[in-house]
């Protein structure tokens, strides 16, 4: 693969181990796809990638304005990455509202790619800008290269037979091929890409194949770089490798669970940001058999969802937070019923409405305790993208073994981003087990309610099934028979009973893993898809010589049996989360555990530095960390 | 109207069990109010459901919350007691993932009119072949005793004592204007009328909607007495019959017509000419949305069929699609998960 490097013998090399690019303009800028052909041509070259998209929230904002300014960053390296990146190294903004509302993420010193040839008046007014920064020496702390975007792509597209607006959008091709090649990338992934995207539009294909190419060849021939860089292939696990986001796995990992358990998949749901696309992926698998619905509202389609587990579906329904309110009745009604199915929840900045495009973690406590009555529901939760697959499959296993609803707790930043992903073969999948009751079973008397005896689980008992024909619903059943009850004993032992019966998928879940060392100061414990912040932090204060141990939980009901005995090895416990201190509430009421609440509630994913810092305050090396906010940030959410 | 019963449309072989009333009579003490109007529409219901011609297990009953939703309790089927309004979500869901299932819904005012109003007009929309019976008590039951929205307006109960401000919903207006394929009305006081309606309702393919009169003994006794007394009742309901002159009194010898887009009624019409004739078959429903608005004192009431017509079924469709995709190739799950750009690494 180093053949794809070709450096120009005339500029420097150096060599990074890892390079985070934001790539930044207005939402019309095409500034989603510039990102992902660097993505792709970056995974193929070997590096592994981490990547956060970023669109405004709204859907055609005015263009050039602040509040219209989409980002993409990506983050690739020669080494293992668990996250898209805290600060750039690299910022190409194609407007003046791209460069201030990112310039403040850029590191000291980092590099400034603009587009001087939209640094007009109109555009700096509305940006706000009183003057031009690109002349007024506001941008010394970085190194910034000016060139013409507009001006050099519309030369370089002279003559074809489009329109002087589809040549403005090929602006980010130009920049991509500049970026490609300060990097020593090849334009062979997006060349291929183009090929067939616009494979029926001849033009386009030319003037967008024009434009990368020009931009390459600029930066092969303009004086203004010194350097080019080189970030070679990571040491990566052997496979066929794809891109995939996490509500991509989430889909992906539900129908798995439907062909690994031979059950056909129904998804009941109400598009919602950000989980829509587990919708809008999951309504293109007919073929496999799956069906969607559409619901009128979401408790139509918790209901819906329901009534598919009843009738012996692989049911499902996904929201994100104000979601899940709603669909808390019926959700109870599952708890009650005790049916298989699982409940994705892309969490969103709350509380109501919040911040529907950014990020949070703050509804777990509304999955643990959000419904009336003593009712537990598993709960699981995927530590990356990627994982979301995995986490898909066992929220169903849980489900049939145990006949419970699982709720999974996904976010904005783990459903967006995207990462590489090692494909499994199918035959490494684990097998889902099911099992209908049968008249056969029965012997004469069938009772809904008798349970196995490990598990607690009641029988599936479908409609059409002879001989079992019997009545459910959301009023208190007597054990056994499921009859209707008001018998006080009766409600006692049945209210334990399904408490029980979740507490007990405990005995099969896997060990909480310590990272770093066993016992000592400092355990830092998180869950979500805070993990790679976290893991980064852990591994860079170990690297110092600091004694911090790292953990982080995929199940939060019920927890891994050996959580307790892995937080008393601790001193001191820290848990950083994207909430007001949700885990550590549950680890502390459950485990009188001092745990210390670390939070940030800013629509943004935390930064591997605040975990540092938090964890140099922890270790008594420094004084108390507060956290800093950027106030104008694209991807770091500044905006309503 | 088809005269097929709804077994053979659905390819049953003759040889099922014949079922008998008795069969569908479940182990549970019912426990309604002495008196309750919901007695007789259980009754009728399980003088129907034998002459279904269905699987006995494929039958399933899914209620929401009031004095109606105990009613699966009583009918020895499957059966589902939800929750409050959201029967109608339960049993989209169940008939789309299993199209072979008889599926009734039962519900009542409050219930289906109110707090579950929402997944009505949906379900009738989406046309989905599920067999929904409304009890219309005009009030809330189980709850005992407040204004329902279907109670009339200055109703005094409990929660209204000054009167009801509100104006009330006519089911089957909403029902229409939803687009439900079969619209009908009864009362449980007319036993043959309403085991008529209810054996036709589930012959229906696609949604059908039942509005039965149900009278609460405890807190709206005789709510419908002024006209569905048997003393007065040729002549002030209208009994509708398909193709036939809209007419009542004891001899028939009333009618409606229009006058303008306005109906009126014609004493002593001696010939069908100028009257209504009723068409349920219509696709167009402004004759269907003429007659729901036929009220007492103004109007006779009418019952019956309203509307009876054909079209796709929600849960054929999204099976049909699930075909089709499947005839053009069965998903190939390792295909799937490596489609996009894949790379190796060795």
């Amino acid at each position: 693969m180093t053949t794809e490097s070709q450096v120009h013998p005339d500029h420097a090399v150096e060599t990074l181990d890892r390079v985070t690019i934001r790539f930044a303009g207005d939402s019309g800028d095409g500034m989603q796809l510039t990102g992902t052909q660097f993505t792709r041509t970056s995974a193929v070259f070997g590096n592994d990638i981490a990547t956060l998209p970023d669109y405004p929230a709204e859907i055609r904002a005015p263009t050039g304005s602040l509040p219209g300014v989409s980002g993409f960053q990506l983050s690739f390296s020669s080494t293992d990455i668990l996250t898209p990146g805290d600060q750039p190294d690299v910022l190409v903004a194609m407007n003046p509202a791209a460069l201030k509302t990112n310039l403040g993420d850029l590191r000291p010193g980092g590099l400034l790619i603009v587009d001087e040839g939209e640094f007009g008046e109109a555009n700096l007014r509305k940006a706000a800008y009183a003057s031009n920064p690109l002349i007024d020496g506001s941008l010394a702390r970085w190194q910034v290269i000016r060139i013409n975007i507009t001006r050099q792509n519309e030369l370089a597209l002279e003559g074809l037979p489009i329109s002087a607006k589809q040549k403005f959008q090929c602006r980010n091709f130009y920049s991509l091929g500049i970026v490609l090649w300060l990097y020593g990338r090849t334009m062979e992934t997006t060349v291929k890409w183009a090929s067939d995207r616009f494979r029926r539009n001849p033009d386009i294909l030319d003037a967008n194949l024009r434009a990368l190419k020009a931009g390459y060849h600029f930066g092969e021939t303009t004086e203004l770089f010194h350097t080019r860089f080189e970030v070679p292939a990571a040491h990566v696990r052997p496979g066929t490798y794809r891109h995939i986001s996490g509500n991509e796995a989430t889909a992906l990992g539900c129908l798995a669970a439907s062909i690994q358990s031979g059950l056909p998949l129904f998804y009941g749901s109400y598009p919602i940001t950000p989980a829509s696309d587990v919708l809008h992926e999951l309504s293109k698998l007919k073929n496999f058999g799956v069906k969607t619905a559409q619901a009128e509202d979401e408790i139509a389609a918790m209901g819906m969802t329901i009534g598919a587990a009843y009738g012996g579906a692989l049911a499902l329904t996904g929201t994100s937070g104000p979601g899940l309110a709603l669909k808390s009745e019926g959700l109870n009604l599952a708890v009650m019923t005790e049916l298989p199915l699982v409940i994705i929840n892309v969490q969103r900045a709350g509380p109501s409405t919040g911040m529907p495009t950014k990020t949070e973690q703050s509804d777990l406590l509304q999955a643990m305790f959000g419904r009336n009555g003593d009712s537990a529901v598993a709960i699981v939760a995927p530590a990356t993208p990627a994982d979301c697959f995995a986490m898909a499959l066992e929220a169903f296993r849980i489900a049939l073994k145990y006949m419970v609803p699982v709720i999974f707790l996904s976010d904005g930043y783990l459903g967006n981003g995207s990462e590489p992903w090692r494909i499994p073969a199918v035959d490494e999948l684990p097998k889902l087990t099911y099992h209908f009751a049968a008249e056969s079973d029965a012997g004469g008397q069938f009772n809904p309610y008798e349970r196995d005896p490990v598990t607690l689980a009641r029988p599936w008992a479908i409609p059409g099934q002879k001989g079992l024909m019997h009545r459910i619903g959301g009023l208190e059943k007597s054990g056994a028979t499921g009859d209707i009850s008001y018998d006080p004993g009766n409600h006692h032992r049945m209210t334990l009973t399904r408490m029980g019966k979740v507490a007990r998928i405990a005995q099969e879940i896997p060990s909480l893993q310590v990272e770093g060392p066993q016992q000592g100061e400092l355990l830092v414990l998180g869950w979500g898809s805070t993990y790679g912040a976290i893991a980064s932090a852990c591994e860079r204060a170990r690297a110092d010589g600091k004694s911090v141990a790292s953990a982080h939980l995929r199940y939060l009901n019920p927890f891994p049996a050996n959580l307790g005995d892995v937080l008393k090895r601790f001193k001191k416990v820290l848990i950083p989360e994207m909430n007001t201190g949700q885990l550590s509430l549950l680890v502390r009421g459950q485990f009188l555990v001092e745990a210390v609440p670390f939070s940030k509630i800013s629509g943004q994913p935390f930064k591997i530095v605040e975990i540092e810092a938090k964890i140099d305050e922890m270790l008594g090396l420094t004084g108390p960390f507060e956290l800093q906010f950027s106030p104008a940030s694209v991807l770091g959410g500044g905006r309503s | 109207m088809t005269t097929v019963v709804e077994g053979a449309q659905r390819g049953f072989e003759e040889s099922l069990p014949v079922l008998t009333r008795k069969d569908f009579v479940s182990d549970q003490e019912v426990r309604w109010c002495p008196g309750c109007g919901d007695y007789a529409i259980l009754a009728q219901m399980q003088k129907v459901l034998p002459q279904l011609h269905v699987p006995h297990e494929n039958i399933v009953f899914i209620s929401g919350i009031g004095c109606s939703s105990r009613f699966p309790y009583y009918v020895e089927t499957y059966g589902f007691h939800s929750i409050h309004g959201r029967a109608l979500t339960l049993a989209t869901g169940l008939k789309t993932v299993r199209p072979e299932l008889t599926v009734f819904v039962i519900t009542g005012d409050g219930d289906g009119m109110s707090i579950g109003g929402n997944h009505l007009l949906h379900a009738m929309r989406r046309n989905i072949d599920l067999n929904v019976v409304l009890f219309n008590n005009r009030i809330y039951g189980l709850t005992k005793g407040q204004y329902s929205p279907t109670s009339e307006m200055g109703k005094v109960t409990k929660s209204s004592p000054y009167g009801s401000p509100e104006h009330p919903l006519n089911p089957l207006r909403i029902a229409l204007a939803a687009g439900a394929t079969f619209v009908a009305r009864s009362i449980d006081r007319d036993t043959k009328h309403l085991e008529e309606t209810l054996l036709r309702a589930t012959q229906h393919k696609g949604i059908s909607f039942v509005e039965v009169y149900q009278n609460c003994v405890i807190f709206n006794d005789g709510a419908f007495d002024a006209f569905g007394d048997r003393e007065v009742r040729q002549d002030r309901m209208i009994f509708l019959e398909h193709g036939k002159a809209v007419r009542f009194g004891k001899n028939r010898e009333h009618g409606i017509r229009m006058n303008g887009y306005l109906p009126e009624v014609v004493r002593d019409a001696v010939s069908d000419e100028g009257l209504l004739i009723h068409d349920a078959t219509n696709p167009n429903p402004a004759l269907a949305s003429i007659l729901v608005e036929l009220a007492y004192p103004d109007f006779p009431v009418p019952i019956g069929v309203f509307r009876d017509v054909v079209s796709p079924t929600y849960d054929e469709l999204v099976a049909k699609q699930v075909a089709d995709a499947r005839a053009k190739g069965p998903g190939n799950f390792e295909d799937l998960l490596r489609s996009g750009e894949t790379w190796e690494v060795q």
